[in-house]
């Protein structure tokens, strides 16, 4: 927000503190820390090292916490017209006191574990927590905790305090390490083909884990990166966006053939799992784009998104598997793909008529409904004759290319056929978005009344709405189907639409960039409801995290990491109305405060 | 609103059409059960179903009050969604957790009762101490399914006053899973036993010629109960005044010197008060319960307040009595005689049906919905 720039007032006294605040957050920084602690992330994420050997992906699930709380404890939201303090000793010892109560509370934790036995209902009640938390010398050694969340609280503070550059490089640092240690399968994976291992020999330890070395040597490339390259990235990207006409479209398609290329070679440079991996987020973005028309585009909730990728998954394995007990004939897959498409579009009709006239969020759970009447009926003896009930289908033969058939054993082919599809599923998207539809569905989103008054057909849109994304899912089901050779009625719980859900919210709703990203870094990272991600520790911590995450996004930033700019103008309409407003140009007329914003 | 368009779509021909279809499968069902249960050997009962067999009276009255007692939990369940939807215009996802958190902090309770000996199954009729430790599970369950709730709203839902009506929603299934999987986390997976019920309790009790568990009738008079006070507080009280005025609207209320905040609160404090009740009966019923027996109760509790018309309390009870009754009585009544095999498979399929049902049939609910004009647009 630019305006009147308020002059900065001297520093607040050290003492000066909010006090409240402080307790409050440090209060909540130790509850934090102790749930952390007794739902077994410290103890079941120790295996993993981050840096041998000091640090492990255990401790690190302690120690993210205090630094973040001692940097949330000072900050303060900037409003135009009320004073600013200078930042100074004030914020460092607030960053501090905040860390040490959080970790007096872990102290806390310690004693009474080698004082009583919880172990009946808090099943992470164990001598291994103890001995964790007290480094493996007794409980007293405990005490160290306080010092350590007190400096990384204070580590907090000091990042309000030092100039945004150093602030910049510190943050940059301490990401880029996690990045590279999270990335370290992928990376050993390509250096094996690219004849660099010695780097990454000399970059990781033996059973995995930074070494102390290269950990520094990422640090400070990071941190040069965020004194030096920053600007000069930004700078780039700002030129490239000033281009206009002729030379943006030029630039723009260039970017994407680059892209493009990238990732058609990137396989090629991958092992077995990472490839694996690939075609798990594959599956997820062609999901997610599916779910981002439903969602982002036409705002409709739509969480029985999983139905239609069932119905994908089911109906390739009847035609295509030997094994299905009710259609005998063998179909090759891309035939049976276009029944699917055909189905998809049928089930998508079928759901979505019953369900567009209701209201949002009666929506929401009518089609979660939907979504457990399907798995239920694929579950039940009733249509076991053709699903196969609980068995499942087993033997799914794979894609018939006529030439080849690619199974889920090769997944480098396997990620072209997800990577074809995610494509025209990124195509699809992108025209629609940019036509009469697509502008149809944003009115819906915005307004459905009005939009009806526009004389769009609300109707008919929202409908096609549906069966796009019921279409791009069922491809999803499809190919899942081929890749993993059989299928059960577990694979298609109400989490998988949950997860593709958090996907699409944590990327940004309505941007396919940002939905691809989302898929990319969650489902990459931490895994899909099922299947492991990079941080495979994780595994029964992620829909935690996924959990947390929706809540923090939807409070603090709903619009997603990547954001839409016309879905962020809708969330924060009034925000920036009363930015107008406080600017002048806004001609409120009455003193409702209704006010409209004035014709420019 | 609804607009009523002069021309008729093929949407609206389709929906008259699913219309009619779900009527004719319910009618049917029910015609051939009855030609079922006048005598096995009839045509029509013969035609879909060979082996068709009249349910005798005590499977019938079994199927009904079993059926009832669920429904009566689902009632007490539901009372907080449709409380929270008529004051705050959002469906809390979350409440089912509410009522897992209610359910899993009785199983702790009634466990360690049980290990201090307070809790004993082989105490007779009217054991003090085991009335005391009943007395204690139940005041646990309902304080920490109420402070649940209460934090709830404090962390996630009271900065969203005022935010487009999905973002609420959107938030409170991200609350739901947390909570759910921070249950899994802390107290391990699998499904957790309750203490053994002394056998006054736990018996079968012959009614009306059946034999039917104690516990069942203990459910029902349990949620009557509660029901009864909770209708009080809301009608008779001030506090209940100042909820029926924050649900009509807010901004007026608190013109007329009402705390909204304070009143939001104590919605969901009562609402969750009602979950936590609902949880021990859980307990008592089945036994034993897991981290995520609160989803599909929470979700089919909706539906039977959406059933009940939301906003309405008396609706959102005999909603759930309905859903209820209908999952337990409906496979075999209906989809049985037409000749469906495993049909108790679907009985949660039947419940979503009956919310899809009521939904295209009568939008508003049975009972017709509570709600200030802004919430209905």
């Amino acid at each position: 927000m630019t305006g009147v720039a308020t002059p900065v007032a001297p520093a607040r006294g050290a003492l000066d503190q909010d006090w409240r605040k402080v307790v409050r957050l440090g209060l909540l920084l130790a509850f934090g820390l102790v749930f952390i602690a007794l739902a077994g992330m410290p103890v079941g994420l120790d295996t993993r090292v981050v840096i041998e050997p000091v640090l492990s992906m255990g401790y690190l699930a302690l120690l993210w916490l205090p630094l973040v709380i001692g940097y949330a404890v000072s900050s303060e939201k900037e409003l135009e017209g009320v004073e600013r303090h200078a930042k100074g000793p004030r914020e460092l010892l607030a960053g501090l006191l905040v860390g040490a109560i959080g970790g007096a509370g872990l102290l806390l934790l310690a004693v009474m574990l080698d004082n009583f036995d919880l172990r009946d209902p808090l099943v992470n009640w164990s001598p291994q927590l103890l001995a964790l938390l007290g480094f493996d010398n007794g409980v007293g050694f405990s005490a160290v905790w306080i010092a350590i969340a007190g400096g990384l609280g204070l580590l907090g503070g000091l990042l309000h305090v030092v100039p945004a550059v150093v602030g910049r490089m510190i943050v940059t640092a301490i990401v880029a390490v996690l990045a590279v240690s999270a990335l370290e399968a992928v990376l050993s994976d390509m250096s094996e083909d690219l004849g660099l291992e010695f780097v990454t020999d000399w970059l990781f330890f033996v059973r995995g884990g930074l070494t102390q070395s290269g950990a520094l040597v990422i640090a400070a490339v990071g941190a040069a990166y965020a004194a030096f390259g920053r600007t000069r990235v930004r700078s780039a990207r700002a030129s490239f966006q000033a281009l206009e006409g002729q030379q943006r479209k030029l630039a723009n398609s260039a970017a994407v053939f680059v892209a493009a290329g990238l990732v058609v070679i990137l396989p090629l440079f991958l092992g077995r799992i990472t490839n694996e991996l690939l075609v798990n987020v594959g599956l997820f973005v062609l999901l997610a784009l599916g779910l981002n028309i439903v969602v982002g585009l036409a705002g409709i909730l739509d969480l029985g998104y999983v139905a239609f990728f069932a119905v994908g998954g089911y109906t390739a394995a009847v035609l295509t598997s030997p094994n299905s007990p009710g259609f005998t004939p063998e179909l090759p897959w891309g035939v049976a793909v276009l029944v699917v498409v055909v189905l998809a579009a049928l089930t998508g009709l079928f759901i979505g008529a019953p369900v567009i006239r209701m209201r949002g969020d009666y929506l929401a759970i009518v089609t979660l409904g939907f979504g457990e009447i399907i798995r239920l009926l694929f579950l039940s003896d009733w249509l076991s004759g053709y699903t196969g009930g609980a068995q499942g289908i087993t033997n799914i033969p794979g894609i018939d290319l006529g030439v080849t058939t690619l199974k889920g054993t090769d997944p480098k082919s396997m990620f072209y056929v997800v990577l074809f599809f995610c494509a025209l599923a990124i195509y699809v998207s992108w025209r629609l978005e940019k036509s009469r539809i697509g502008r149809a569905w944003m009115a819906i989103r915005e307004d459905e009344s009005v939009a009806e008054a526009m004389g769009i057909n609300t109707v008919n849109a929202k409908l096609l709405a549906f069966v796009v994304g019921a279409v791009l899912a069922s491809f999803s089901g499809a190919i899942f189907a081929a890749k993993v050779g059989s299928i059960f009625p577990s694979s298609f719980i109400i989490l998988v639409s949950i997860v593709i859900l958090v996907v699409v919210i944590v990327g940004g709703m309505g941007n396919i960039v940002g939905v691809i990203a989302g898929a990319a870094v969650l489902i990459g990272i931490l895994g899909g409801p099922k299947q492991p991600g990079l941080l495979q520790e994780f595994s029964e911590f992620k829909l935690l995290i996924y959990g947390a995450l929706l809540v923090w996004m939807m409070l603090k930033r709903p619009e997603g990491l990547i954001p839409n700019v016309r879905r962020t103008r809708e969330l924060h309409q009034e925000e920036f109305l009363q930015d107008a407003w406080l600017k002048g140009h806004i001609d409120t007329g009455d003193d409702h405060g209704e006010g409209e914003v004035a014709p420019a | 609103m609804r607009h009523k368009a002069a021309k008729r779509t093929r949407v609206d021909l389709f929906l008259t059409f699913l219309r009619v279809a779900l009527t004719s499968l319910v009618v049917v069902g029910v015609f051939l059960f009855v030609m079922q249960q006048l005598d096995a050997d009839n045509v029509f009962a013969r035609r879909l179903n060979p082996d068709a067999q009249a349910l005798t009276r005590a499977q019938f009255e079994g199927l009904v009050v079993s059926g009832l007692s669920q429904g009566a939990m689902y009632g007490l369940i539901a009372l907080g969604y449709s409380m929270v939807y008529g004051v705050l215009g959002f469906i809390n996802f979350a409440h089912g957790e509410v009522f897992m958190v209610g359910a899993m902090t009785g199983m702790i309770t009634s466990n360690k009762l049980a290990d201090a000996g307070m809790w004993d199954p082989a105490s007779g009729f009217g054991d003090a101490n085991f009335l005391l430790a009943l007395v204690i599970v139940v005041m646990v369950c309902t304080l920490c399914s109420t402070m649940t709730a209460v934090i709830m709203e404090r962390v996630a839902y009271r900065q969203l006053r005022g935010a487009p009506r999905l973002i609420p929603l959107i938030t409170s299934i991200g609350v739901s899973f947390f909570i759910q999987q921070s249950s899994e986390l802390l107290l391990g997976p699998g499904a957790k036993a309750y203490a053994r019920l002394p056998e006054w309790l736990s018996d079968k009790q012959s009614f009306l010629g059946a034999e039917i568990e104690r516990t069942k009738f203990v459910v029902i008079v349990v949620a009557a109960i509660s029901m009864g006070a909770l209708w009080y507080l809301v009608e008779r009280t001030k506090t209940g005044k100042a909820m029926r005025a924050v649900a009509e609207d807010k901004e007026i209320a608190a013109l007329m010197g009402i705390d909204v905040d304070r009143t939001i609160v104590t919605t969901f404090a009562v609402g969750g008060a009602m979950a936590g009740v609902a949880g021990m009966l859980w307990g008592i019923l089945f036994g034993s319960v897991t981290s995520f027996t609160g989803f599909l109760p929470g979700i089919k509790a909706f539906s039977a307040a959406v059933v009940g018309g939301i906003g309405n309390l008396g609706g959102a009870m005999a909603g759930g009595l309905s859903i209820g009754g209908a999952e337990s009585v409906a496979p075999l009544v209906i989809l049985e005689p037409l000749g469906i095999p495993g049909v108790s498979q679907l009985k949660d399929a039947v419940a979503f049906t009956m919310l899809i049902f009521v939904l295209l049939v009568k939008p508003n609910g049975l009972f017709g919905e509570r709600l200030s004009s802004e919430d209905r647009a």
